[in-house]
């Protein structure tokens, strides 16, 4: 086990294309580190060149005491998880995860025990017999992951070793990988495009876009504290909502103004974010969680707290109730939100000429429905501020 | 919830299939039959040959030159295995016999293995220079031998190569090489990095990559190429013919040294034909089994 270290680390490819920038990370001894982003952000990159199956352009890594940057993937003494599994198909079970311990010449009776105990750990002691093609997709993930296991290496790399499951799957083995982390206590970095994954699984969370590191932090604090646009509309599900509004002040006090609606600051965000007042009278994107939104009827709403508007779309979901409204605001469209459509999937379709839809995560003892009127309250406590020219959030 | 249920049962096909029509199945159906004939027609054209060969094979040389292989069927006495004897019998013939296998042995091992380390570094190894070495090598794929025969027998003769089994061999592995580096590097490209990566984070050498992950996913290849070679090697007439001498002569060229004026000699020539083909007909047979479908199923995903 050692701790991981990153300093100014750099790829550009013969072509000139710049897949990671100057990333500076500081991976803890026994941390559980998420690389999270789009594809294409250098998130994969940056695990491959700590692998060592990519060169390093620029910058160093330090694995323990030791600099590996000319150091072959082999004596790195790091295990990888892949994607695709990668488990050799000519050999069984038992094989597969014995490999990188014959290599070692390690005992026969020593390999045996080890096996055998990560397979009981992993549940595979039934299939030690069997090849990689009478598998399941789960099964086979848990072989890459014994094979790793078994090594007990100075650390995990893994590069979205659940995308290929099924969702119910992919909530089994989240937990489990996080159980067996905490259990041995590797330096684990694991690299994700799914933000839930990223935020159940790391004790910190990396957001990197187009190859640049946006900010690393635990998961609570990506969520309450975005640096930026992009970090704010990344972490979150459904993703924050984003609008344009004008700060106004009023008998000293700040108003957001949403064109029909207006909602008031609270003294509090005032003093978080004392750079607010250097917005008075100047556009600003506010940030609004489906999660700080609730339906009037049942939150204790006081003026200045409350969106009027028409339900679009309204979605049962059993713990709560997704509530779709238009409000009278243009969208906010930047480089980072064009960037997150895109990532998403919803950049080419429609826009709606109502403005900007909002959503809100609404109790299940709402009685919205489509087409009806919505008081949505907010909880202004919690609003977000971005610039609009730098999408940096609004702070001191 | 019941009624929605219903509806989604209704909605979901019962197979996984993707539904089709009654034209498009008929179409389906039809071209089905219709290779079924095609193939027949192939197989019976194929056949055909070879079957009048073995029964010539069979009749002795009278018979052979006075009517043709189908009169068997109105007169089977006349079948008999002395051609088969005659020819068991010639040491010249067996010499030729185990000269096939002196040449074709060495020179199908050793493309064999020349081919499957050159592949891996063309396929996995980088080094500079690279993508021009792999299209080099292919290239040489479209060098006739022909053009090669004078200038290669003129090296030979200075080297004392000329007239050996040596020499044979040696111009078998040169002009096998760039159609098994083709093969085996085509499927070695085709082996998911992932694969390779796991091995070499594992712990692997390049030689041990080689030679625990590489050699026994790509055993298909690895038989076809053998069976490839060897077919070639034993088959060919015009190799062996320029460098070769007479106590060097594989089969084919002593099959041929039997001809007499206007090939008349059918009853031996078939006889022939038919020993030298017992052995590639075994080495198919040998490593057919290696050509199972699907070696890397399970590897990923």
């Amino acid at each position: 086990m050692a701790e991981v270290v990153l300093t100014g680390l750099g790829k550009a490819y013969g072509d000139g294309t710049r897949a990671v920038t100057d990333l500076n990370l500081d991976i803890r001894d026994g941390e559980f580190l998420v690389l999270v982003g789009p594809s294409g952000c250098g998130k994969t990159t940056a695990l491959r060149m700590i692998a060592g199956l990519e060169q390093i352009t620029e910058g160093t890594i330090r694995i323990g005491e030791q600099v590996v940057n000319d150091v072959p993937s082999r004596d790195r003494d790091v295990a990888m998880v892949f994607q695709s599994y990668a488990l050799y198909p000519h050999l069984n079970v038992y094989d597969n995860i014995a490999f990188g311990l014959t290599l070692r010449k390690l005992a026969k009776s020593e390999i045996d025990h080890r096996v055998r105990e990560v397979a009981e750990v992993l549940e595979l002691t039934e299939h030690l017999d069997r090849k990689p093609r009478n598998l399941s997709g789960g099964q086979r993930q848990r072989v890459a992951m014994g094979r790793a296991i078994v090594r007990a290496p100075q650390a995990f790399l893994m590069d979205e070793p659940l995308s290929n499951l099924d969702a119910k799957l992919r909530v089994q083995m989240r937990a489990q990988i996080a159980r067996i982390q905490r259990e041995i206590g590797v330096t684990t970095v694991y690299v994700t495009h799914d933000q839930t994954e990223a935020m159940t699984l790391g004790d910190r969370v990396a957001v990197m876009r187009r190859g640049v590191l946006q900010q690393v932090g635990p998961p609570q604090e990506l969520y309450d504290r975005p640096v930026n646009l992009f970090v704010a509309g990344f972490i979150g599900s459904p993703g924050m909502n984003l609008v344009s509004a004008r700060l106004e002040e009023n008998d000293g006090r700040f108003w957001v103004s949403l064109n029909s609606d207006a909602l008031l600051l609270p003294e509090s965000v005032l003093r978080q974010r004392p750079a607010l007042r250097q917005y008075v009278g100047r556009d600003v994107v506010v940030g609004i969680r489906p999660e700080d939104m609730e339906d009037t009827a049942l939150a204790d709403a006081r003026e200045g707290e409350i969106l009027h508007s028409v339900a679009d779309l309204v979605e049962a979901m059993g713990s709560d109730v997704l509530v779709h409204f238009p409000v009278d605001v243009p969208p906010v469209v930047t480089d980072d939100t064009r960037e997150l459509a895109q990532d998403a999937g919803t950049d080419d379709l429609p826009k709606t000429s109502k403005g900007t839809v909002l959503v809100g995560r609404f109790s299940p003892r709402t009685r919205i429905y489509e087409g009806q009127p919505v008081a949505a309250w907010v909880d202004t406590s919690r609003l977000h501020f971005f610039d609009p020219a730098t999408g940096s959030s609004i702070w001191k | 919830m019941t009624l929605v249920a219903e509806e989604v049962r209704i909605d979901v096909p019962v197979s996984g299939a993707p539904r089709r029509g009654v034209v498009s199945r008929a179409v389906g159906r039809l071209g089905n039959g219709f290779v079924q004939v095609l193939l027949a027609v192939v197989a019976v054209f194929w056949l055909v040959p070879v079957f009048g060969l073995l029964i010539a094979s069979l009749r002795d040389e009278a018979a052979n030159t006075s009517s043709g292989w189908w009169t068997v069927f109105t007169k089977p006495a006349e079948l008999t295995l002395d051609n088969y004897a005659e020819l068991v019998a010639n040491q010249a013939v067996w010499q030729s016999f185990l000269n096939t296998f002196y040449i074709a042995v060495p020179a199908t091992a050793l493309v064999v293995v020349m081919a499957s380390l050159a592949s891996y570094a063309l396929s996995w190894i980088d080094f500079p220079g690279r993508e021009t070495l792999t299209v080099v090598v292919v290239g040489l794929l479209v060098m006739p031998i022909q053009v090669a025969l004078i200038p290669v027998a003129k090296l030979f003769g200075a080297f004392g190569l000329f007239g050996t089994i040596t020499g044979v061999v040696l111009f078998h592995v040169a002009f096998g090489l760039p159609f098994a580096i083709f093969l085996l590097r085509n499927f070695f490209t085709g082996i998911p990095r992932d694969l390779i990566e796991a091995a070499r984070m594992d712990g692997a050498t390049e030689w041990v990559i080689f030679k625990r992950v590489v050699l026994p996913v790509a055993k298909p290849a690895i038989a076809s190429l053998t069976i490839f070679q060897f077919l070639w090697v034993w088959n060919d007439l015009l190799v062996a013919l320029v460098f070769a001498d007479q106590d060097s002569a594989p089969i084919t060229v002593a099959l041929r040294a039997q001809l007499r004026q206007f090939g008349t000699n059918i009853d031996m020539l078939s006889t022939g034909a038919f020993l030298s083909m017992i052995v590639p007909l075994a080495v198919f047979l040998l490593f057919q089994k290696y050509f199972v479908q699907g070696v890397l199923a399970g590897s990923t995903k």
